[in-house]
């Protein structure tokens, strides 16, 4: 388990990050989220014990990270924002000095590398200067470093950024892999990977948690959570369907784009509207090119929590 | 201990990667070779010893020695390597040392590379030996006095050019305080006691009487307490700086 005790941050009078208390367990995949600025990489810092938190404390299975560095240090698996690395080295010598380093037997040191070299596909630049590397390269060193010692806690800032979808995927199925038994925490702004790897969100926003459940949860406090989206082949009916749809029982409004022609129905709160506004449409005929369920826009719910609510 | 040369180790190999290492210890050799020779006058001083080699060393030292500690700390922190060698279980004394013996070790390779010297005056005539190893521990020990303090200088400073001019500032500083032209402006008007006790402080002092022969053990620990002390202030140069 690892735990935020009333973590804070402040850079002169900048509070950077305020007061944050939280905790993850074994198993749990967290995805840290905010806007830039909001205090994730200096959260991230603080539990890596790179930056001293101004008060509060980190807590790493037990240990303090003030006060028992080095213990708490062995049990983490740290990759930092933008994946620094030895830039004259070699991944395959940079990946042996952090076997030593972190104190993997010769035996051990070999087996590890050996597995993240094939977990992320290093092999074809094992023998290349890491400064002469692409960035999904570099970041893909920065991954193995993280995950060679086989921690049970692993943190990475933004660890697709960089990647084209194919790595992001790939790096999202590792993710997935390690995470029956590990402790892992991921910070990143982009959204779709907290749908896809995390079964933990936490947003916060000028140092502070504003939102801290399930993607799931999160994307159902969304306005479109079970609205109904129609799109029209035609504008010919474009304005009586609209008028329609705002007569179905349970639709709470109606907002219309003649641009796109579509029209969505948002319900009331709990109500579904999905198979009235099907009926009527079948019974009636009109002339749909599509008609889709809403599951809720993870961007809009983001947007409305680290904006207060004002600018949904 | 085995973290520390696994730093070391690790650092020493980052300086035969790229030509730095080369040029530097190319540039020294020839530069000794040519101020003993040319300027030292090796030859027409006629004498079995390496005096005029030695004196040159602190000169040498002052412009060389900075160009390898301004790289140690300032760039780990432009490339941000420093946030994954701290978030390693490794502790900061550890880190200090690790990079500062590499520097150490490699100047002392550099200095090794100058026997040709040795040999020379040996088959010129027969000097003193037992002199000529004082002068190089002498000359090994003020090296490592003027890294420790290019070494916290590094730390304090993200870029390189800036580490290199602060710290040729401040080793000249140390030398210039133990340099007889520069002792004489203070002589007459400030107390005896407070010149010889800056001139105590001097890099210059200690060296010139190591480079005699002199094996005194207060000129051995007046060096490492330059270095501990400066490592020391590495350490929290380091701590106060890393994350900005």
């Amino acid at each position: 388990m690892i735990r935020a005790n009333a973590l804070s941050k402040h850079y002169g009078s900048l509070v950077a990050v305020d007061n944050l208390s939280f905790q993850v367990q074994s198993g749990e995949v967290l995805g840290f989220l905010g806007p830039n600025g909001a205090g994730k990489t200096t959260t991230m810092r603080m539990f890596a014990g790179f930056v001293p938190p101004t008060s509060g404390s980190a807590e790493i299975c037990g240990y303090s990270m003030e006060k028992q560095p080095t213990e708490a240090k062995r049990l983490l698996g740290y990759l930092p924002e933008g994946a620094p690395a030895y830039g004259e080295m070699t991944p395959r010598d940079f990946l042996a000095f952090i076997a030593r380093i972190r104190g993997l037997s010769q035996l051990e040191a070999a087996e590890r590398c050996d597995d993240v070299i094939e977990r992320l596909n290093l092999a074809a630049v094992l023998d290349q200067s890491i400064d002469t590397l692409s960035k999904g390269f570099k970041r893909r060193v920065g991954i193995a470093q993280a995950i060679l010692h086989d921690p049970p806690v692993l943190l990475m800032d933004e660890p697709t950024d960089g990647l084209d979808p194919n790595q992001k995927h790939e790096v999202r199925r590792l993710i997935q892999s390690m995470a029956t038994d590990k402790i892992i925490v991921i910070s990143t702004h982009i959204l779709e990977e907290v749908d896809a790897v995390c079964n933990r969100a936490v947003i916060i926003s000028q140092g502070r948690i504003v939102a801290d459940e399930t993607p799931a949860a999160l994307i159902n406090r969304s306005r479109y959570h079970n609205a109904v989206t129609l799109k029209l082949d035609s504008k010919a009916e474009f304005d009586s369907i609209g008028k329609k749809l705002q007569k179905v029982a349970g639709v709470e409004h109606i907002e219309a784009n003649d641009k796109t022609v579509t029209v969505t129905a948002f319900p009331a709160p709990g109500a579904s509207i999905l198979q009235a506004i099907s009926d009527l449409a079948t019974s009636e005929n009109w002339p749909l090119e599509q008609l889709k369920l809403e599951s809720g826009r993870l961007d809009e719910v983001f947007r409305t929590i680290t904006t207060g609510g004002n600018d949904a | 201990m085995n973290t520390i040369r696994i730093i070391a180790a690790r650092e020493l190999r980052g300086y035969f990667a790229t030509p730095l290492a080369y040029v530097f210890t190319v540039i020294f050799l020839v530069l000794a070779g040519f101020l003993t020779f040319s300027v030292g006058g090796f030859y027409e001083r006629g004498q079995a010893d390496l005096t005029s080699f030695f004196g040159f060393h602190p000169w040498l030292y002052l412009i060389l020695i900075p160009a390898i500690s301004m790289r140690l700390w300032a760039e780990e922190r432009k490339s941000g390597s420093i946030e994954l060698l701290m978030t390693l279980p490794v502790t900061m004394v550890q880190a200090v040392l690790g990079k500062f013996l590499a520097a150490w070790a490699f100047t002392s390779v550099a200095l090794a590379l100058t026997f040709p010297m040795w040999i020379t005056v040996n088959y010129l005539g027969n000097p003193d030996n037992g002199v000529i190893f004082t002068a190089y521990i002498g000359s090994l020990l003020m090296a490592g006095g003027f890294l420790a303090i290019g070494a916290c200088i590094s730390a304090a400073n993200r870029n390189q050019v800036v580490a290199f001019i602060i710290t040729i500032v401040i080793c000249f500083v140390f030398l210039l305080i133990g340099f007889q032209p520069a002792l004489d402006f203070f002589s007459g008007w400030v107390p005896q006691a407070v010149i010889d006790a800056i001139a105590s402080l001097s890099f210059l002092t200690h060296f010139n009487s190591l480079s005699k022969g002199v094996l005194d053990l207060r000129d051995i620990v007046y060096f490492l307490l330059v270095i501990g002390a400066w490592l020391y202030a590495n350490t929290i140069v380091l701590d106060m700086k890393k994350a900005d």
